[in-house]
């Protein structure tokens, strides 16, 4: 299915798409290269002059920068640890034939499809408000005093919220590759004498790790840029407590005007981002050849 | 094994696995019972707050206030919009790859997965001042175009995925039976694919419903879409728990029952194919 | 019409050269079958005839027009798919139709036709079927339908019958060659099965690595095959080739004899032990190790109470011997 006619055709109809993500792509980013070199700052327009590195110099000596990097990596680690080992656990007991099987995989994905705002919004208030949340009024039953969340513990209630909307993403996943998973390999193993343990060590470990390598890589790029739950839980406090390095990047360039250093901070992102990219790219490019 | 054994343990299996799963549920269960309860009842201790009186105050407030169906109808626009415009230009790009791969097939999409890597941030900044130097800000024409470039790579490898099932020889009858390409495309490829093509559709609308860092960088109020909108909740109107139930349950309600529906597309949409 | 004819052409993938130059005529009305073993390029072939690809050089002329560079719809070639290739989203009518649409035929012109080739083809009670509602030898009638329809100048088919069982392959191929009696159109078939191509073809075009190793009618490829390879391919089961002292003593380097020539005889030269023996009832197969010869197949008519570890002696037909040289050509 290959004549020079239809080769044609199709390097016009593939066009409109390679352009346009190019163009997505070089033009932005370009500018963003650009400006990060330069001093610009929104409330002084028209004082724009070439710096050179000092931005970068500025932005990574800041504190503020180093905290954000520790809590970016806080963030993705911790929702990951949360999410893999909770979505194994339950993609095993998801797979045991159980009565309303279908109802229960339903409650469980649903967290999945809740907008960030909403999600972030009904665990700030209507579960981790220190006077009429759910956990305070629970608290009180045990005659316990509240827990501030977002005031003592902003990152991890941060980490928990985020873990809530990612858990059903990975328990789908890898319930997906365990359904896949070959029943007359598992059976011949039974057959060999194989104990459950041995069978899940040698043969549901082996074939869930490329799954888990996905769900991994897939997650970190979703969670390295992390946004709207820190924009209306804590809005990076107290301090920078709760400040990843997307938020620190909105805080500099669209609170404190500084074009130059928010783009210099974007641009450090991108890297950060490319890093993990190149491995999930293997992996997804891996797969295109079968 | 014995038959005793296999009853029991599915009887803790069934256990554990239903409380489990309302345990996850259980924050938006909870929302939406407080969605139905008075602003008084919504903050009392959960045990008060199920005995109290159901009612749709909260509803009525939601829309007199804010103006919930405007926003609504920007998300609608917004995700439909979005997802229509990459439909279009996806379709024929993913024809391509699929039927007439070349040397360089395998690089393209990969490439355009790696468009996709690129967090946001490193964009914002030369995207805000774009928008705002072309009138774009708060403009659902801006949005639209904004969520289409970031949809466009998971629509183009979903459909690529789904036309790569549809076996080549019968295009190539199409083409002994005189179809010629636009004709191969709108009455034999498009048909076969739409299972492939409703289920891109469907995850897309979702993904672009929910996003949630240009929608709220770059609408304030006339093109807030609802994620926009539910922000704007997050203080002090945060503490009004029923109209804060009663607002999310409605942006969320939408997309809950589409996603139920596209459950399977989601894992392959997600892992680009990766797991199926 | 259709009178197809290739001058030397090429086809190349990359630097992989798939068909060397290459000639053949196919004359208006005949029923040529390509065969070969997998990987010989006859589905190429094929595919260059209908423009699903392009060839890499040479001239392609059908009915005396060059069609080097035609579209595949604008050659008037009609083509039946391995897998029949069947709109699954349309019912039958409409695949059969669809041609004539693409044509932009008036309905009621569709209708006949399409009406009429059902009639043809037994499926006049299927038409609002879908195609995956229907039985295999069904769909191959519906993939036949369609390529009818089109009055096309040949009729291409790739593998047709590869995916029917056994007993439908017979049946489905008996339909065809009286389709091509009742049609007289220009038939090209390809197929890997050397039975296919016994019994249907008029002109076989024997092929290996992209070569054309013989053409000919069934029984002169039988009869006198010009090379090792057409004489191992054509004939079931495969010819003997036998090589070594009992060659030199024929004068040649290959010395071929068809199991169905041998001769069960009480004093044959040959003399050897049954190692296998299948009773078909029809024919007894027997697998022969024969002393300074080798394994030999022989065909014996009948039922003739031969059991293995029997001790037999073979007598070769001194006029039906193929010899060949050290190159491997007939001489």
């Amino acid at each position: 299915m290959a004549t020079e006619h239809s080769r044609t055709a199709a390097r016009l109809m593939v066009s409109p798409a390679v352009i346009l993500l190019f163009l997505w792509m070089i033009v932005p980013l370009g500018m963003t290269i650009y400006f990060s070199f330069l001093r610009y700052n929104l409330l002084m327009p028209g004082m724009e002059s070439w710096t050179g590195f000092d931005n970068y110099y500025y932005f990574i000596t800041q504190h503020a920068f180093w905290d954000a990097l520790v809590n970016t990596l806080l963030l993705v680690g911790g929702v990951l640890v949360i999410t893999v080992v909770g979505g194994v656990a339950l993609a095993l007991l998801l797979d045991q034939p159980f009565k309303g099987q279908g109802i229960v995989r339903v409650m469980v994905i649903a967290p999945f499809f809740v907008m960030p705002t909403v999600s972030a919004l009904v665990w700030k208030n209507m579960f981790m408000n220190p006077v009429n949340g759910m956990f305070a009024h629970i608290a009180k039953a045990f005659g316990l005093q509240p827990f501030d969340f977002l005031s003592h513990a902003p990152l991890a209630s941060i980490i928990l919220i985020v873990a809530w909307s990612w858990l059903p993403f990975a328990t789908l996943i890898l319930l997906t590759a365990l359904q896949s998973l070959d029943r007359e390999q598992m059976e011949a193993a039974e057959m060999d004498g194989a104990s459950w343990l041995n069978r899940f060590i040698y043969l549901t470990v082996p074939h869930l790790t490329r799954s888990i390598t996905v769900v991994v890589l897939i997650q970190t790029i979703f969670l390295l840029s992390v946004f709207a739950e820190i924009l209306v839980t804590t809005n990076g406090g107290p301090g920078t407590a709760s400040t990843n390095l997307p938020y620190l990047v909105y805080a500099q360039s669209l609170l404190n005007y500084d074009v130059g250093g928010g783009s210099a901070g974007g641009i450090i992102a991108v890297i950060l981002a490319n890093i993990v990219a190149i491995f999930l790219m293997r992996m997804i490019g891996k797969n295109l050849e079968t | 094994m014995s038959r005793k054994t296999t009853a029991t343990r599915q009887a803790v299996v069934t256990v554990a696995a239903w409380t489990i799963g309302f345990l996850i549920f259980f924050p938006i269960l909870w929302t939406i019972i407080l969605s139905f309860k008075s602003e008084g009842d919504a903050i009392k201790a959960p045990l008060d707050v199920l005995t109290s009186t159901w009612s749709l105050e909260s509803y009525h407030e939601v829309q007199e206030r804010s103006n919930y169906l405007k926003h609504f109808w920007n998300s609608v626009v917004l995700s439909l919009g979005s997802t229509l415009l990459a439909l279009l230009i996806a379709i024929p790009a993913a024809w391509s790859m699929a039927f007439v791969p070349g040397k360089r097939t395998k690089d393209l999409l990969m490439w355009m997965l790696s468009t996709k890597m690129m967090p946001a941030v490193g964009v914002l900044v030369p995207m805000y001042l774009m928008f705002r130097d072309f009138g774009l800000l708060d403009t659902r024409i801006g949005l639209v175009v904004v969520l289409t470039l970031i949809n466009l790579p998971i629509v183009v490898w979903m459909l690529y995925t789904y036309f790569k099932e549809i076996p080549g020889e019968i295009l190539e009858a199409a083409r002994m039976d005189g179809a010629n390409l636009r004709s191969e495309i709108l009455y034999i490829l498009t048909p076969m694919a739409v299972p492939g093509i409703a289920s891109t559709l469907l995850l897309n609308v979702i993904l672009a419903w929910n996003e949630a860092f240009w929608t709220l960088q770059l609408t304030t109020s006339n093109a807030a879409p609802l994620t926009q909108f539910i922000a704007s909740y997050s203080s002090p109107e945060g503490l009004f728990y029923a109209k804060l139930s009663a607002a999310s349950t409605m942006a969320i309600a939408p997309i809950l029952i589409l996603g139920w529906f596209s459950q399977k597309q989601l894992v392959r949409g997600l892992t680009f194919g990766a797991v199926k | 019409m259709g009178q197809i004819t290739l001058s030397s052409i090429t086809k190349s993938f990359g630097d992989v050269n798939v068909i060397p130059p290459l000639d053949l005529t196919i004359n208006d009305g005949e029923f040529v079958v390509f065969v070969g073993p997998s990987g010989c390029g006859k589905s190429t072939l094929l595919r260059l005839i209908a423009g699903l690809e392009d060839i890499s050089s040479g001239k392609i002329e059908i009915d005396g027009r060059n069609a080097t560079d035609a579209a595949p719809a604008e050659r008037g070639l009609a083509m039946v798919f391995q897998s029949y290739a069947l709109y699954p989203h349309m019912s039958v009518r409409k695949n059969i139709a669809f041609p004539l649409k693409m044509a932009k035929m008036p309905q009621a012109e569709q209708d006949r036709k399409v009406e009429n080739a059902a009639r043809i083809l037994n499926l006049s009670s299927y038409l609002d079927r879908r195609p995956g509602q229907l039985s295999g030898g069904q769909r191959q009638r519906v993939a036949i339908g369609r390529a009818i329809v089109r009055e096309p100048a040949a009729f291409l088919f790739d593998e047709p019958l590869s995916n029917l069982d056994a007993a439908l392959r017979v049946t489905m191929r008996q339909e065809i060659s009286e389709l091509h009696q009742s049609l007289k159109t220009t038939m090209i078939y390809v197929t890997h099965d050397q039975v296919e191509a016994m019994t249907m073809a008029d002109k076989i075009v024997v092929l290996n690595a992209g070569r054309i190793e013989q053409v000919g009618s069934p029984l002169e490829l039988y009869r006198s095959p010009r090379n090792l390879f057409v004489a191992g391919f054509i004939g079931s089961p495969k010819m003997n080739l036998i090589t070594g002292a009992e060659a030199d003593r024929h004068g040649c380097a290959t010395l071929g004899v068809r199991p169905e020539h041998l001769e069960v005889t009480a004093d044959g030269p040959w003399k050897g032990v049954i190692g296998l023996a299948e009773h078909l009832g029809s024919d007894t197969f027997l697998k022969v190790a024969v002393e300074g010869v080798g394994d030999l197949t022989v065909r014996v008519p009948g039922e003739r109470g031969l059991h293995h570890g029997q001790t037999i002696s073979l007598l070769p037909p001194p006029d039906k011997l193929y010899r060949f040289d050290a190159n491997g050509m007939a001489l």
